[in-house]
């Protein structure tokens, strides 16, 4: 079996959860990943300081498109005090693959475009 | 069938990093258009002149000076005379980057203002587009793009319609554009601008290591190179430019080594090329640049340029069997400098280069530093395989092996 590419990394991208726009939305957030163009936005819905709903869009690797996608999963229903407090571990334990130096940009591409939405701190993860 | 290709210069056994090995398997290196691996030549002239030659070249009286010096002037005459160029005239600077700034800041400061044009391509390096945006910004000029067509190709009608609006000062433009592939008829192009009254600055960092280059027949007002992608070090780029142009330019970067003389409150500019050349210049660089230059003046050009057409023929012929595969840029070989850009349709262009890297193959996968062709070409990024004097036929099946494999990865 493939290390990076399982199974259900290909399902994510392939079929991506919470895949596109949301309007209207409370708060967005739009990141670039400078190295290959791509890029990511969000769109979220908030009730009582709560995220309630969540799209994601925009075009990336494998990687960066399943890590949007199972995030959003989890995401979904999360105070937003949280959201702020969430870190690359998070993220990368919750992709559950071995994520190399250069793709690790990948993989936190979407939570950082979550966390600049929510927080407004967008130099994350410095 | 693919055409049966004998073009390999057989010259692998000439590069050491080709005995590494990684997780056993042999290096399949087709990322030249990024960087060049360098011959063992190159690597035994930087340290031989790091370990018996070295001194600060230009002031020393003693004969180890006089070695330091010898060998760096050496080194500019042969770059120089590869490109059939001058000494005088072929300015060392840190790559093809700097060139281009120098040329953007000494030169264009001094002639580009407001209701002035600077014309370049929309298939430029930022190397070659960044510099004449922020002059165009600071100078209230005007910068203006040539288009690509879907053949990826410039067009020498809008060329010459550009030109005759009258207001074009410099045009600037890639020999060999570094995600196309495409050749630039410099020659056609640099005729008509000079007819126009406008300069012409070339950005040769594709051309020069893959094909012969002659500066008269160019007839480029300024020429941009660099080394590390033509066999030689990092750290080291030329600038070849027309003697009346670098005359009347000021210095770029000022302190030593580039005055004549310095007063309180004046100074002097030494003479060409050393006016462009501040500081203590990359001397150990020049040496190995210059045995570069030797290595491949040996093969000859002429057989360089064949087997890298013809190796481009090859991976065009075999990229062309994978499904989903789209080529971008010019479709013949002959229009093509050695590398080809594309896109696979599923897998995204850093997946690609993940699955190839799993069958042992380097590509680059990327926006090449290229960003607004990547917009026109409606991508947000490509995969890029780019050849070099050393590889062969086989490297590129290797490649096309792991596209298929990974294929299959991604259940295509
Ligand atoms: C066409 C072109 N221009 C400019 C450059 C920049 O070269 P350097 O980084 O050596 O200045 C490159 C290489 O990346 C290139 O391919």
């Amino acid at each position: 079996m493939d290390d990076l590419y399982r199974d259900y990394i290909l399902e994510h991208y392939k079929r991506p959860h919470n895949f596109g726009e949301l309007d209207p939305h409370d708060l967005e957030g739009l990141e670039h990943n400078p190295l290959c163009g791509d890029e990511l936005g969000v769109h979220i819905r908030v009730k009582d300081g709560r995220i309630e709903d969540l799209r994601f869009h925009g075009h990336g690797c494998a990687i960066s498109q399943a890590s949007a996608s199972i995030a959003s999963e989890e995401l979904k229903g999360m105070d937003l005090d949280d959201v702020g407090k969430l870190d690359a571990d998070w993220m990368i334990e919750l992709l559950g693959i071995p994520v190399s130096a250069t793709r690790r940009k990948c993989a936190l591409l979407n939570l950082k475009a979550v966390r600049g939405a929510v927080t407004g701190d967008n130099a994350w993860p410095s | 069938m693919p055409p049966v290709v004998e073009s390999s210069l057989a010259v692998k056994a000439d590069f050491p990093i080709f005995a590494r090995r990684f997780g056993g398997r042999e290096l399949i290196y087709l990322d030249s258009g990024a960087t060049s691996q360098k011959p063992q030549a190159v690597i035994d002239a930087q340290a031989e002149h790091l370990r018996s030659h070295n001194a600060n070249v230009h002031r020393g009286v003693y004969a180890l000076a006089q070695e330091a010096d010898a060998a760096y002037d050496g080194a500019r005459r042969k770059v120089a005379a590869f490109v059939g160029g001058r000494p005088q005239t072929t300015i060392f600077t840190k790559n093809v980057t700097e060139a281009i700034n120098l040329v953007a800041y000494s030169w264009g400061r001094a002639n580009v203002g407001p209701g002035d044009a600077v014309l370049i391509t929309q298939m430029e390096h930022h190397a070659n587009l960044v510099p004449w945006q922020v002059l165009c910004r600071e100078r209230s000029a005007e910068l203006r793009y040539l288009e690509v067509d879907e053949r990826g190709e410039l067009s020498l009608e809008a060329l010459e319609r550009e030109l005759a609006r009258g207001d074009v000062k410099l045009v600037a433009f890639a020999h060999v554009s570094n995600v196309l592939g495409t050749i630039n008829p410099v020659a056609e192009m640099t005729a008509r601008i000079r007819a126009a009254g406008a300069l012409s600055l070339v950005d040769g960092a594709q051309a020069v290591p893959q094909m012969p280059v002659d500066l008269q027949a160019l007839g480029a007002d300024f020429y941009g190179w660099t080394g590390h992608k033509a066999l030689g070090p990092t750290g080291i780029g030329v600038l070849h430019g027309r003697e009346e142009l670098l005359e009347r330019m000021e210095p770029f970067l000022t302190g030593g080594d580039m005055i004549a003389s310095v007063d309180l409150q004046s100074v002097s500019w030494n003479e060409l090329p050393y006016k462009f050349e501040a500081g203590t210049p990359p001397i150990a660089e020049a040496v190995g640049l210059g045995v570069a230059v030797d290595y491949l003046s040996a093969l000859g050009m002429e057989q360089v340029r064949t087997h890298e057409r013809s190796l481009t023929a090859y991976m065009l012929e075999r990229l062309g069997e994978v499904p989903g595969l789209r080529v971008v840029g010019p479709p013949e070989a002959e229009r093509r400098g050695g590398l080809v850009s594309f896109t696979v349709e599923g897998i995204h262009p850093h997946d690609v280069a993940e699955l190839a890297n799993r069958g042992g193959v380097c590509i680059r996968a990327g926006h090449h530093c290229a960003q607004p062709l990547m917009r026109c070409l409606g991508v947000g990024a490509t995969a890029r395989a780019s050849v070099g004097v050393y590889n062969d036929a086989a490297d590129i099946d290797a490649l096309v092996d792991a596209l298929q494999a990974g294929r299959e990865v991604f259940g295509l």
